[in-house]
């Protein structure tokens, strides 16, 4: 047999994965570009108390962020219950309560690389467009936005590469089910605590690097496309 | 068009206090660094919303705070050419220019792409970006953009303050043909008396955050006590002239005004154009009977006017040459010596070379004048 060849389970991890961080990266996308502008542009109060919160996940064990999300996201939590009774959103012990846990966990590195970009945008060009006849939401969507393209794809590219690695919150969260909430890293444990898994755990970890070099080209592809089109000297 | 502005506006330690109406040309808000001008336009612009006051175009009230109107930046239709251009580095200089385009009242979108593009000389720069354009470039285009967007008024905030002697002259005729061929009315905001003497129509006199004087260029440049306010040392005299004829064989260019008859270094102007100059005070010296065997080629004949206060050593003193106003800056020992008081008949004397060609421009054509320059453009 050849050691190098997936088996079926791992490919299922594999895709599993990939589907969780996708989902995780692109359901996350708008509200990490509204907080990041909120953040930047933004004055009002309590904007620190939510600076922080967004923040929390990258500080709190992840054991403790799962155990949070089970409490809120539970079947019996308050938004889990919620979500279920009216929209049929069920995340306890399914894929999406990964891609749920996931998100949570790469959604800070998002906010920041984009908050980040924001903030390198000349605010005087947005007023610039506001004399043209700009209204803001429309500044934001002419000028902002193709400013920041670059912030927004370095964020989705660390967002999504927190999401393809995150175990603690996921394990704790919706535990670690094959086929439904067993991601790579959840698999790559696995093998390590039965006998004989090690050819397993390392064919996935080869795996896991070959995604995550791949991700970081692609970043390093998008930004030299994105800045040769914003023609900086 | 008037304009209206009454406002109250607090800055830290510095109170901005303006009142003032003007109607349409070019108005110069002139006043040294500091005078509040800046904060003026932005407060008309609404990027600054005043505490206290009142603007207002025509009927159209655009801020009133003691009604609670204002009226946001984007829906005032006022464009604002910024010191620094702030184009957007990701639009091609085409896409920059019909930016406010689409945002503009599809029936009232005046001036067309081409239009502009001819008025300001940007036609070859239409596909490049702006990160590879000079600053005059930049500067046009930025005039350009604001243009297109159909403006009612037009704020300029020094847009030629960031560049070097060069490129000044290089936009200032595209400034001029502005003023002279769009209806559009200018709020231009300078520090530069070379600037103010060659472009405005009015002046507005900004002194400590409130209004000095208002009139028009050279009924404000002429007037003595505001000199200190204005820039005593670049003081002078704006002469409305015709180019008499051209002196090849000496690259010499006669021009006729009131006070006589001007010989500067050769100008490039057909015979028969108009042209605005200005002599600066320093340039200027008195003799009370007509020298012989002199180097200076203009002597005017002249009547001292009014001797201007004397603190210092200097005094300024404006003679009446025929009608044409003329300053000349003594010191107090020269006025003295010469027994100089209003009345006293003397002979101005200009060397050729001190004619200052930075404020040299077109004259600012009276409002019948535009429609014929329309027609004939088209």
């Amino acid at each position: 047999m050849d050691w190098m060849t997936l088996t079926p389970e791992e490919w299922t991890a594999v895709r599993l994965s990939l589907r969780v961080a996708t989902v995780a990266t692109l359901a996350s996308l708008p509200f990490g570009v509204a907080i990041a502008m909120l953040l930047a542009r933004g004055r009002f109060w309590g904007q620190s108390v939510l600076n922080g919160l967004v923040l929390m996940p990258l500080i709190l064990p992840p054991v403790v962020t799962g155990y949070i999300l089970l409490i809120l996201f539970g079947r019996r939590g308050p938004i889990g219950a919620f979500l279920a009774d009216h929209f049929g959103i069920v995340f306890s012990f399914r894929w999406t309560g990964a891609a749920l846990a996931c998100g949570v966990m790469g959604f800070p590195l998002m906010v920041r690389a984009i908050r980040l970009s924001i903030e390198a945008v000349d605010a005087r060009l947005e007023q610039a467009a506001g004399t043209l006849g700009a209204n803001p939401a429309w500044v934001f969507a002419t000028v902002t936005l193709p400013l920041i393209v670059p912030g927004i794809l370095a964020g989705m590219i660390l967002c999504f590469a927190k999401a393809m690695g995150e175990f603690g919150a996921t394990i704790t969260f919706v535990s670690n089910i094959p086929g439904e909430t067993q991601t790579l890293p959840s698999a790559i444990y696995t093998f390590t605590q039965v006998p004989g898994g090690d050819v397993g755990a390392f064919r996935l970890t080869l795996v896991s690097v070959a995604i995550a070099m791949l991700a970081l080209l692609a970043s390093e592809v998008m930004a030299r496309f994105a800045n040769r089109r914003l023609d900086i000297e | 068009m008037t304009l209206a502005i009454d406002i109250k506006h607090r800055l830290g330690a510095f109170l901005l206090d303006a009142r003032f109406e003007t109607g349409g040309g070019l108005i110069a808000l002139f006043g040294r660094s500091g005078s509040g001008k800046t904060s003026i336009i932005s407060i008309i612009a609404g990027l600054i919303r005043p505490e206290r006051g009142r603007i207002a175009i025509e009927d159209d009230v655009l801020v009133d705070t003691a009604r609670d109107i204002f009226v946001p930046c984007h829906r005032r239709r006022i464009g604002y050419v910024f010191q620094e251009g702030r184009l957007f580095p990701h639009l091609t200089v085409r896409q920059n220019l019909l930016y406010g385009r689409w945002f503009a009242p599809r029936a009232k979108r005046g001036d067309d792409l081409e239009r502009v593009v001819d008025l300001l000389g940007v036609g070859a720069l239409l596909e490049r970006r702006p990160g590879r354009l000079s600053g005059g470039e930049k500067q046009r285009v930025a005039i350009g953009r604001a243009l297109l967007a159909d403006p009612r008024l037009l704020l300029m905030d020094e847009p030629l303050a960031s560049l070097d002697e060069e490129r000044k002259a290089e936009i200032l005729p595209y400034i001029e043909r502005l003023r002279d061929r769009s209806k559009v009315p200018i709020i231009y905001v300078s520090h530069s008396i070379a600037e103010v003497t060659r472009l405005a129509t009015t002046v507005v006199l900004l002194s400590e955050g409130k209004v000095a004087a208002v009139g028009p260029t050279s009924e404000i440049m002429h007037r003595l006590d505001l000199l200190p306010l204005t820039d005593r040392a670049e003081a002078g005299a704006v002469i409305e002239a015709t180019v008499e004829g051209h002196d090849e064989s000496f690259s010499l260019t006669e021009l006729r005004s009131r006070a006589g008859l001007w010989r500067v270094p050769r100008l490039d102007a057909p015979v028969g154009a108009r042209l605005r100059l200005r002599v600066r005070a320093q340039d200027v010296m008195l003799a009370k009977s007509a020298p012989t065997d002199l180097s200076a080629l203009n002597v005017l004949p002249g009547v001292v006017n009014e001797i201007g206060p004397h603190d210092g050593p200097i005094v300024e003193i404006r003679l009446d040459c025929n009608g044409e106003v003329l300053i000349a800056s003594l010191t107090r020992y020269s006025v003295a010596r010469l027994s100089l008081a209003p009345g006293v008949a003397v002979f101005a004397l200009v060397k050729s070379v001190a004619v200052d060609r930075r404020s040299l421009g077109g004259p600012v054509m009276p409002a019948e004048a535009e429609a014929d320059t329309d027609a004939a453009d088209t």
